[in-house]
C-alpha cells in the first residue's frame, strides 16, 4: 500500500554552511538525516521528521531549518489538514491516533482573556525589591475557627497535617519510566533546593530518590506501581489519581521496552513487560470507595500525610469535588483539557474534559457555597504557561498550580508531542540508555531552579503592584480579575466583571 | 439628585474612601462632652470632603441601659410606617421619639428615630438574644430598601450623616450629650455620592468601627466572610472589617490580640523567630484565617461595651497615633489632632503596623475579674 500521507515537516540544510560533522545524524533519534559517504553528503528523510528542534541546536554551523511542509492538501477551513491527514493514517493503519502532551487547539485558553489589577492612587503599590513579599504557601486542610487555652494563649485547636511551600508552584506528576532517572531526579532535586514539591507520577520513587521523599508527592493510580509502605512513608503527600486531563476517563500503557531493569524493580513489575494502568481505580466504582481508600491510606500513614485526589476536570467536576472533600480529601488536584501526557488517543486529548480556569472557578465557588472551602487546598494545573497564568489560577481560586510541561520545556522539550514514540531526542520521555545522557542532572535542576525563581520574582511584582504582600491576599481575590471577550455567562461562571467595569 | 438609598450606585467592586479618625475614651468611666472630639475632627478638616462623618457614643442611655436602641433612618413615611409594623412584631418598643436635631449645614436629612426595645424571641429558638437582634437588624436593612437601622446597641448610639464632622455633631445637638468613649469619623470617598447610610461608623449590637483604608484583598476577604452567612450589602471595606471583628471576637471569642495579628500578621521570617509555643500559635492563626489578612492600608478603631481597639496594617501605609493623659486614651489619624484638645499628654506614641492599641474600662475590667473568680471558685 502506497501511503497517501505526506511528511509534516521538511528539512532544509544549506549545504555551503554544512561541515558534514554528522551532528545532526547524531543526534536525531528518528534518523531523518543520514550521511551519504560516496557523495560527501547528508541526507533528508523528511516523513521522519518531528520538528523537535533538536538537529537544530545543535548544529555548529546553524546550517539546518525545519519547515512546516509548503505542499498542503487544499485549504479547506472544516476538513482541515489535521482532519484529512488523520483519515489517511487511519485508513492505512487501522489504529488509534496516538499523540503526546496537552491540547493544542486554539479555543480553550481563557487566560489571555483575563487581566489582573494594579493600585493607583487610593491604595499604594509596594516595590517587592525593597520590601518583603510573601509567597509561602500550606496545602491541607484547615479548621473553621481557633480555639485558644485563655491563660497563655496556647492552641487548643488539632490540626490536619500541613506541608509548607516557598512558592505556590509544585511540579506535576511525571510518572518514572515515562521519563528517565536522570528527570525524575532533577525533579527532585529542584523541588528541594526551591521548597516545593514534585510528583512521582503512577510509576513509583526510585530508591535512590527515597532521601527526596520530604518534597515529594507520591502518587497511587490505578495501576498500584510502586506502592508499598516505605514508599507512602517516604513522600510529604499522597495523591490518589482517579484521571488526568490529557486523558479523563482513559486508563495508561507504558510499553515494555521502556521496562527496564530499575524501572521493573521500582515499579514492581518484571523486566519488559508492559505496564498497563486501567481506566478506574478497580477498588473505586463510586464516592464511598474513594472514602475508603482515603482513609485507607492515611490508616497506613499513621494520619500525618494529607492525601491528594486529583481528577481531571470535567462538566460536574464542581460536584464530585464536593464529594471528594467530604470523603476526606484534605487537597482538590484539579487537572484542566490543556493537560499534558506521554501518550494519549489525540481524538480525547483535544474532546474530553474543560477548560481548568472554569473549573477552578466553579469548584472554588461551590465548595464556599457548601462551606467547606477551607477543608480543602486546592491546586490546579493544565496549560499553565507563566506567572501569569500562576496568579490568575490563584486570584481564581486555586491554593497553588501544578506546573509539569513548562517543567519540561525548561529542561529541553520543545512540545513536539511525539513522548508516546518513547525515543524523544532531548533525553526526557525515554528510557533507552543512549538518549537518557543527554540530561546531565546538575544543569537540569538548575533549569528548573531558575525557572521557579524567575516565576516568583515575577508573582513578587504583580502582588506588589496591587498592593498585596502575601499570597493568601491574592487566593480567590477575584476583583483583582477582569475579562475581556468573554459573554455574560462566561463572566458568570468566572465570577469576574468585565474590563471597565 | 435626590435622596440616595444607595451606597453603590456605579456598582463597583467596593466603595473607596480615605478618611480621618479620632477616639477618646476615658477608662475611669467618666463621661464627657463632644466639645473635644468635635475640636480634634475640625482639626482634621482636610482628611474629608463633606460627603460623610459620624460619631459613635458610649454611655449616653444609662436610663434604658438594659434595652437595645435602634437607631433608624427611613426614606419616606411609607418606609417608616411597615418598618414601625415590623418592629412591633419583633420587640417590644419601650420608648421612642424623633432623634432631636436642629438646623445645620448638613445635606438632604432623612427622617431620623430611635426606639428602645427587648427582643421578642419566639421561645423555641436556640439562638442568643444578641444574634436575634442582628437577623431582625439584617432584615430590615436589606429586605426594606428604604429603611436602614444605623445604631442598635444598648446604652450607646450612632450619629451619622452627610456633611463635615462638626456639622454632623451639631446637626445631631451633640453638644448635649455625654458618654465615656466616643469615636469619630470623617470620610473622603472617592467614588460614591455622600449617602447617610453609607457614612461611618458602621454598627451592630454595641460594636462599632471607624475606618480609614483601602484593602486590596477585599476580594477575599469579603468571600470568606460570606461562608460564615455575612452579606456584604455595603460593598465598602469597613463593612468587611465590621463583619470580621464580629466573626472572631463575638462570634469566636478569641483575644483582641489574637484577632490584631489575624488582620496584621507578622512576617513569615518574624514568626520563624519566635520561641515554639508562639510560633505556632501565629503560623495557625495565618494556616486559619489567612484569607482574613487585611492586605492593604488600613487603620481602625473599633469599639464595644467598655473597650476600644485602635489597629493599623501590618507595614503601616495610614498614619496612626495614640496618647494618653491620665485616665484618657486617644487614637487619632493625626497627632495633631490629639496635641489640639490635649496639648500636654503624659505619653504620645505612633503604634507600629500590627500592634493593637487597647483602652478598656477599669470597672469593666473589675466586673470580669469578679465573674472569672466566681467561675473559678465554682
Amino acid at each position: 500500500m502506497i501511503t497517501h500521507s505526506q511528511p509534516e515537516f521538511v528539512v532544509e540544510r544549506d549545504q555551503d554552511l554544512c561541515l558534514r560533522c554528522k551532528v545532526c545524524v547524531n543526534q536525531c533519534a528518528y534518523d531523518t538525516h543520514s550521511y551519504d559517504p560516496e557523495e560527501d553528503v547528508i541526507v533528508n528523510k523528511d516523513e521522519n521528521c518531528v520538528n523537535c528542534q533538536r538537529c537544530v541546536t545543535f548544529c555548529p554551523s546553524k546550517a539546518i531549518e525545519i519547515k512546516q511542509n509548503p505542499s498542503k492538501f487544499k485549504e479547506n477551513f472544516h476538513w482541515t489538514q489535521e482532519a484529512v491527514s488523520g483519515i489517511k493514517l487511519q485508513s492505512e493503519t487501522g489504529g488509534i491516533i496516538l499523540t503526546g502532551m496537552g491540547c493544542n487547539k486554539p479555543e480553550f485558553t481563557y487566560w489571555d482573556r483575563l487581566l489582573l489589577n494594579a493600585s493607583q492612587v487610593t491604595n499604594p503599590s509596594i516595590d517587592p525589591l525593597r520590601e518583603p513579599m510573601e509567597l509561602i504557601t500550606y496545602l491541607g486542610s484547615k479548621p473553621n475557627k481557633l480555639k485558644f487555652e485563655n491563660s497563655d494563649i496556647s492552641l487548643e485547636t488539632k490540626f490536619s497535617p500541613q506541608i509548607r511551600l516557598e512558592t505556590p508552584i509544585l511540579f506535576s506528576a511525571i510518572s518514572y519510566g515515562a521519563v528517565s532517572f536522570n528527570v525524575h531526579q532533577s525533579l527532585a532535586r529542584a523541588a528541594n533546593e526551591v521548597g516545593t514539591l514534585f510528583n512521582t507520577g503512577e510509576g513509583g520513587l526510585d530508591r535512590r530518590l527515597y532521601k527526596h521523599g520530604k518534597n515529594a508527592i507520591v502518587q497511587v493510580a490505578s495501576g498500584r506501581f510502586g506502592v508499598k509502605p516505605d514508599y507512602l512513608n517516604a513522600g510529604a503527600a499522597i495523591e490518589i489519581k482517579i484521571g488526568q486531563g490529557a486523558k479523563p476517563g482513559i486508563g495508561g500503557h507504558l510499553p515494555g521496552e521502556k521496562v527496564e531493569q530499575d524501572i521493573s524493580k521500582t515499579r514492581m513489575i518484571p523486566v519488559g513487560t508492559d505496564a498497563l494502568s486501567p481506566a478506574p481505580q478497580h477498588d473505586i466504582y463510586s464516592i464511598e470507595d474513594l472514602r475508603q481508600l482515603i482513609f485507607a491510606l492515611k490508616e497506613a500513614t499513621d494520619y500525618t500525610k494529607p492525601v491528594s485526589v486529583k481528577i481531571a476536570a470535567v462538566h460536574n467536576s464542581a460536584a464530585i469535588s464536593s464529594g471528594m472533600v467530604r470523603a476526606g480529601a484534605d487537597i482538590i488536584a484539579l487537572d484542566g483539557v490543556r493537560g499534558s501526557t506521554g501518550a494519549a488517543p489525540r481524538i480525547i486529548r483535544d474532546n474530553v474534559g474543560i477548560p481548568i480556569e472554569l473549573a477552578i472557578a466553579s469548584v472554588d465557588q461551590r465548595l464556599r457555597d457548601e462551606g467547606i472551602r477551607n477543608k480543602a487546598s486546592i491546586i490546579v494545573g493544565g496549560g499553565i504557561r507563566s506567572s501569569a497564568d500562576v496568579t490568575k489560577a490563584i486570584a481564581l481560586g486555586a491554593d497553588a498550580v501544578y506546573i509539569a510541561t513548562a517543567a519540561l520545556v525548561s529542561i529541553g522539550c520543545t512540545i513536539c508531542q511525539k513522548c508516546y514514540t518513547g525515543k524523544c531526542p532531548w533525553g526526557i520521555a525515554t528510557t533507552d540508555p543512549y538518549l537518557v545522557k543527554r540530561i546531565n542532572p546538575d544543569i537540569a535542576t538548575r533549569r528548573l531552579v531558575n525557572l521557579l525563581r524567575g516565576w516568583n520574582n515575577e508573582i513578587k511584582e504583580i502582588m506588589g503592584g496591587m498592593g498585596i504582600n502575601a499570597i493568601e491576599s491574592v487566593r480567590g481575590n477575584r476583583l483583582s480579575l477582569r475579562g475581556v471577550g468573554l459573554s455574560e455567562r462566561e463572566l458568570k461562571v468566572l465570577g469576574i466583571k468585565l474590563a471597565g467595569e | 439628585m435626590g435622596l440616595s438609598w444607595n451606597n453603590n450606585r456605579y456598582g463597583e467592586d467596593k466603595v473607596s474612601d480615605a478618611c480621618g479618625l479620632f477616639g477618646m475614651m476615658d477608662t475611669s468611666g467618666k463621661r464627657f462632652s463632644a466639645k473635644d472630639p468635635v475640636k480634634a475632627m475640625i482639626n482634621m478638616h482636610d482628611r474629608g470632603n463633606g460627603l460623610g462623618a459620624g460619631f459613635a457614643v458610649y454611655g449616653i442611655y444609662p436610663e434604658y441601659k438594659q434595652y437595645y436602641a435602634l437607631h433608624i433612618m427611613y426614606m419616606d413615611k411609607i418606609a417608616k410606617a411597615n418598618t414601625e409594623q415590623f418592629l412591633n412584631d419583633h420587640f417590644k418598643v419601650v420608648f421612642e421619639e424623633e432623634i432631636p436635631t436642629r438646623e445645620a449645614n448638613v445635606w438632604n436629612p432623612p427622617i431620623l428615630w430611635r426606639y428602645f426595645v427587648e427582643p421578642k424571641k419566639p421561645s423555641i429558638s436556640t439562638i442568643s438574644l444578641d444574634d436575634y437582634v442582628v437577623d431582625q437588624v439584617m432584615r430590615i436593612n436589606t429586605e426594606t430598601g428604604k429603611s436602614f437601622v444605623f445604631s442598635s446597641g444598648k446604652d450607646m448610639g450612632v450619629f451619622k450623616g452627610v456633611g463635615y464632622p462638626e456639622d454632623i455633631a451639631d446637626f445631631f445637638r451633640l453638644d448635649e450629650y455625654e458618654g465615656h468613649l466616643w469615636t469619630c469619623h470623617s470620610r473622603f470617598p472617592t467614588n460614591t455620592p455622600g449617602w447617610w447610610g453609607g457614612a461611618h461608623p458602621f454598627n451592630i449590637l454595641d460594636w462599632t468601627v471607624v475606618h480609614n483604608g483601602e484593602l486590596s484583598s477585599y476580594g477575599i476577604n469579603k468571600r470568606y466572610l460570606e461562608m460564615f452567612g455575612y452579606k456584604c450589602t455595603m460593598q465598602t471595606d469597613t463593612e468587611v472589617m465590621a463583619y470580621t471583628f464580629d466573626l472572631l471576637m463575638r462570634k469566636q471569642k478569641l483575644p483582641i490580640e489574637l484577632v490584631s495579628k489575624v488582620l496584621a500578621p507578622p512576617l513569615w521570617i518574624e514568626i520563624e523567630e519566635m520561641p515554639s509555643k508562639k510560633r505556632e500559635t501565629y503560623e495557625s492563626l495565618r494556616q486559619c484565617y489567612g484569607s482574613l489578612l487585611m492586605n492593604g492600608p488600613f487603620a481602625v478603631i473599633v469599639a464595644h461595651k467598655g473597650e476600644m481597639i485602635g489597629l493599623s496594617d501590618r507595614i503601616k501605609l495610614r498614619p496612626f497615633t495614640a496618647g494618653v493623659k491620665g485616665d484618657i486614651l486617644y487614637l487619632s489619624s493625626e497627632q495633631a489632632a490629639i496635641r489640639a484638645v490635649s496639648p500636654n499628654l503624659d505619653k504620645v506614641w505612633n503604634p507600629k503596623g500590627g500592634e493593637p492599641v487597647v483602652g478598656r474600662l477599669k470597672e469593666i475590667l473589675f466586673e470580669e475579674m469578679a465573674v472569672k473568680k466566681v467561675a473559678t471558685t465554682i
